[in-house]
């Protein structure tokens, strides 16, 4: 249940704060997301100049990047995904603890960019775990990547405790571990996860 | 430094039984290249690094390169013997006629070592080695006993040309994994049928796209 806006400022010129048990969890959970540190390729690097003081990503309060996955709440996949890694990023993606989120970062992330074609790249991380945020760009600039985190925040300020559409950490039917591919003779096995990727429909 | 016939003459000097020929490069930088042949390249490989001369101390570059099959069609004149009517009695005669035949040049995988020379500073001396054919006999002898810098090189080439270097330390696949079967740099080189989402597809890809839609239709594969 929202609370009326213009009730919430009056009462806050009475000194009276009101708020929801759903507003206040979102708003301490999207004002600390605990990135994972970890990079792929040349887009870390704009991660990196993101974090440090020309663009400050503390003010966002992601600046604590976390060397464990155990400690992470966001992963950003920032860089070429090649079929050697997939399975790693996938381990680490299980090995975070819910509420856990995913920025695919960069053209190869997404799509696998300029190396799409390619024998040995990865045709997007979607194909195996979810993804909350994607953003284009080769590599993205770092604003790029706030306007992703505050996408990211947007979407968790809005998201309800309960009922049907409700996050995946509230869901104890929804599946906490994604299949890990194996190593085959000519491709990863298998090629996408079920479920969590299907063809997308090209409009034309 | 020595021109490459100089160098081919002093290698034969040196190794008896060593077969080299020169390759030209007719581009404008003109960098010639010896081809050495597999049995002797070891020796060889040794008298280029430890000659006074050519002191080729450093192995910058290996790559690989593969050639295919190559099918040769030629106009050859044969003669034969036609039945012909010759004054009402049948006869053998000769006849020559112009047949084209084809016949196929078997194709090779090649490897190419870029040699310079620190001390003496000079380079490149560009040797190669060919194996005998693309299939089965893919065998060329190893120089990383003599060049160390040619250990992950050598890895690479038979990890996405499959030349198998005999006498090599440590002989695996180092950028795909163990289990994979293929050689992705390869000519022939089919890669899995990943086409089921391409947005922007044009010129080959647009191809193997539709093949892939054709294929779902079909019900060969789900998606």
């Amino acid at each position: 249940m929202a609370v009326d806006e213009k009730l919430k400022i009056e009462l806050g010129k009475q000194g009276v704060m009101v708020t929801t048990i759903q507003e206040l969890y979102n708003w301490g959970r999207r004002s600390s997301i605990w990135p994972m540190q970890f990079g792929l390729a040349c887009c870390a690097i704009e991660m990196i100049a993101t974090t440090m003081a020309r663009y400050d990503l503390a003010r966002f309060g992601s600046e604590v990047f976390r060397p464990s996955p155990r400690q992470a709440d966001l992963m950003i996949i920032s860089g070429t995904v090649t079929k050697k890694m997939a399975p790693q990023v996938v381990r680490l993606y299980n090995q975070m603890a819910e509420p856990r989120y995913v920025i695919a970062m960069g053209a190869c992330a997404i799509s696998g960019g300029p190396f799409k074609q390619g024998y040995n790249v990865l045709k997007g991380i979607d194909r195996y775990i979810p993804v909350d945020v994607h953003i284009p760009g080769c590599p993205p600039r770092p604003e790029a990547l706030i306007q992703a985190f505050m996408t990211l925040q947007k979407k968790i300020d809005e998201q309800h405790l309960t009922g049907e559409d409700r996050p995946r950490h509230l869901d104890e039917q929804a599946p906490g571990e994604f299949n890990v591919p194996e190593f085959g003779e000519h491709d990863l096995e298998p090629p996408s996860n079920p479920g969590t990727w299907t063809v997308p429909k090209i409009i034309q | 430094m020595k021109s490459v016939e100089e160098i081919k003459a002093a290698i034969e000097a040196a190794v008896p039984g060593a077969v080299v020929k020169v390759i030209l490069n007719p581009a404008p930088n003109a960098q010639h290249s010896l081809l050495i042949d597999a049995p002797h390249a070891v020796a060889v490989a040794e008298f280029l690094r430890d000659d006074d001369e050519l002191a080729l101390d450093f192995l910058s570059n290996v790559t690989g390169v593969d050639f295919l099959d190559k099918e040769i069609a030629e106009k050859v004149k044969v003669t034969r013997q036609v039945p012909k009517e010759v004054d009402g009695v049948q006869q053998m005669v000769d006849e020559t006629v112009e047949e084209t035949r084809k016949r196929v040049e078997p194709g090779y995988l090649e490897a190419v070592y870029h040699l310079f020379s620190v001390s003496k500073k000079h380079g490149p001396v560009i040797i190669r080695m060919r194996t005998a054919n693309r299939t089965d006999l893919v065998e060329l002898p190893s120089l990383t006993p003599i060049w160390r810098s040619a250990e992950f090189q050598e890895r690479e080439v038979f990890d996405l040309f499959g030349i198998v270097f005999t006498g090599h330390p440590d002989l695996r696949r180092i950028l795909m994994w163990d289990e994979f079967k293929d050689h992705p740099m390869r000519r022939d080189y089919v890669e899995p049928d990943d086409y089921e989402y391409e947005p922007t597809a044009h010129d080959d890809v647009l191809k193997r796209a539709q093949a892939h839609k054709a294929k779902v239709s079909a019900g060969e594969v789900s998606q």
